[in-house]
């Protein structure tokens, strides 16, 4: 099922995501139409503490709509990165109301969260690769955990590797890869169970101008596929080359909506 | 043939997940050291209880009278009495009078030869075995029916002579028992321990897998089946040193020609008891590693 699900996006081999996204091409193929779909994630009042300390995040408001792309921005120390851990099931708000999915997660019983994470892929900062892992095995984890039947993992970690350029790596450990190697197998591994959301935090913090861009270029062509995406950044030229994309600027854990755009639904990009 | 292969497969990328570290750490051999000491406190505790038991059953069938008659003539006449009143007694399966020569051997090394010069009056006797069941009935009527005969006939039950003897084995029995599950305990402490360390050690493999959906009990089962390798290991090395060193010293003891240590034997049944101890150990560490995972998983979100 989960293989359909992924073929169904077009995770097929002979038919990539994007072909040449990693080499710095365009993708030729946009997807034809874009659809809006409703609120996948909604904050209500959410507040994070950390022990005894001043809250990180204070009444922080928003919902992410299905398909949409965001840029979640601020200064060090905002609460980009606390943000994000509550959105992809690393921590509980201290207050407030967080809905994934349309259920309630902040109530929701501790077994019933593996489901949860599992719609979501995560780019962490530091990459969080498993280090006795090949590269191979590192990108067919998230397959793994889902229960993947292991004669259907090989096409798409195949694809994934060739997808982002590392396809004579596969039997690397991550420890002999560059920075920006080991991103992209980060990357490859966010994205490889067709996650409903992508949470990308600073995905662009350890690579050059040249590779962040090209790893935007991955990120919308994930987008067009349907998943929604979130980068927490503070790369302003980065965010200007996504077309359409929503920005949600933290300040001192509060969130400011400088634009007024997350008001409202994104816009369609598909036709555009 | 194809799902062979493919659960070949998944098993080899699980076991990929925690990095294979076996025999090469300290688990294996405590494991071992602990089930040396399991086996070898277990067989000791089921010989003794083998022997207690032996011990028991015989004795509680048995006792010897006594004719304390100093005159060699009237202690002969009343012999011949005793051990015909005790023919015809309820409850005696078989009378068989000492005969007074084999007595005065069994007695030459303490007294000498003055024991066979008739001057020291030895006591003649009767071994008695009751039938089974309610000996100390038995025994009481025996007296009553010995002193209806004479005052100088005495009945003493073997039991009352090794009763604190086999009140030892029993005891050390028991405290065998104890060891084995001190043993036991200290072995799912130590798995505990293990099992807290590698959770440790592996906590970023496991934080990403737990981000990615993975649920407590598919992560405890990486920690299960390598502990569960570790304890394997450990638990057949200690256990056939253990069988060893069993065989060689229950071929010491039955060297030693003694009743009393040969009673102290091993059943079939006590093997296969030993042989459940590795089985045993096994599942235990499975256990208490998982209970100690999914505790630690449980402060996760």
């Amino acid at each position: 099922m989960r293989l359909a699900r992924l073929r169904g996006a077009g995770f097929t081999a002979g038919r990539p995501l994007c072909h040449g996204c990693m080499s710095g091409a365009e993708g030729s193929a946009r997807a034809p139409v874009f659809t809006i779909m409703s609120a996948i994630v909604q904050f209500e009042n959410v507040g994070l503490r950390y022990g005894l300390d001043s809250e990180t995040l204070s009444d922080v408001s928003f919902s992410l709509h299905g398909g949409g792309f965001y840029f979640l921005t601020g200064a060090s120390g905002a609460g980009k990165t606390s943000l994000l851990k509550l959105l992809y099931l690393a921590q509980r708000p201290s207050r407030g109301v967080i809905r994934l999915f349309g259920e309630d997660v902040v109530t929701l019983p501790r077994k019933r969260l593996p489901g949860f994470r599992r719609r979501i892929g995560v780019v962490f900062q530091d990459f969080r690769l498993v280090p006795h892992l090949s590269v191979y095995d590192n990108i067919a984890l998230p397959l793994r955990v889902a229960g993947m039947e292991e004669a259907e993992v090989d096409a798409p970690v195949s694809e994934m590797l060739n997808w982002v350029g590392l396809g004579d790596r596969g039997q690397a450990r991550p420890a002999t890869l560059s920075g920006g190697e080991q991103q992209r197998v980060a990357i490859a591994r966010a994205v490889i169970a067709r996650p409903e959301i992508l949470v990308a935090d600073e995905p662009t913090g350890n690579v050059d101008a040249d590779m962040a861009s090209r790893l935007m270029t991955l990120f919308e062509a994930l987008n067009r596929l349907g998943t929604t995406v979130v980068v927490a950044t503070h790369d302003l030229p980065l965010m200007g080359q996504v077309t359409g994309a929503q920005m949600m600027r933290l300040d001192k854990g509060r969130l400011a909506d400088p634009t007024g755009a997350l008001r409202y639904p994104p816009r369609s990009r598909g036709s555009a | 043939m194809a799902g062979v292969a493919d659960r070949r497969a998944a098993a080899a990328a699980r076991h990929r997940l925690l990095p294979e570290g076996r025999v090469a750490g300290p688990m294996p051999w405590i494991i071992a050291i602990m089930m040396f000491l399991t086996v070898l406190a277990a067989a000791a505790g089921l010989g003794l209880g083998a022997a207690v038991r032996s011990m028991s059953a015989d004795l509680a069938g048995r006792a010897t009278v006594q004719i304390v008659e100093a005159n060699v003539e009237a202690r002969d006449a009343l012999g011949r009495r005793a051990a015909q009143a005790l023919r015809g007694a309820d409850g005696v399966a078989g009378v068989r009078p000492v005969d007074p020569a084999t007595l005065v051997d069994q007695l030459r090394p303490w007294l000498g030869e003055e024991a066979s010069s008739g001057d020291l009056p030895i006591p003649a006797l009767i071994d008695v075995t009751l039938t089974p069941g309610g000996a100390d009935a038995k025994v009481e009527r025996l007296r009553r029916l010995m002193a209806g005969l004479s005052p100088k006939i005495r009945v003493e039950p073997h039991a009352a002579f090794l009763l604190p003897l086999a009140g030892l084995l029993s005891a050390l029995g028991w405290l065998a028992a104890g060891i084995v599950l001190l043993m036991a305990l200290a072995t799912g402490a130590v798995v505990v321990l293990a099992a807290r360390g590698a959770h440790d050690s592996h906590r970023g493999t496991i934080e990403v897998l737990h981000l990615m959906g993975a649920t407590d009990v598919q992560i405890a089962r990486l920690f299960q089946r390598r502990i569960a390798l570790d304890a394997m290991l450990g638990s057949l090395l200690g256990f056939v040193v253990a069988a060893c060193v069993i065989l060689l010293l229950g071929g010491r003891l039955i060297a030693t020609g003694s009743d009393l240590l040969g009673a102290v034997r091993l059943p079939w049944s006590g093997w296969a008891v030993l042989a459940a101890l590795p089985l045993g150990g096994v599942l235990l560490a499975m256990l208490a590693a998982r209970w100690t995972v999914l505790r630690s998983l449980g402060r996760l979100l």
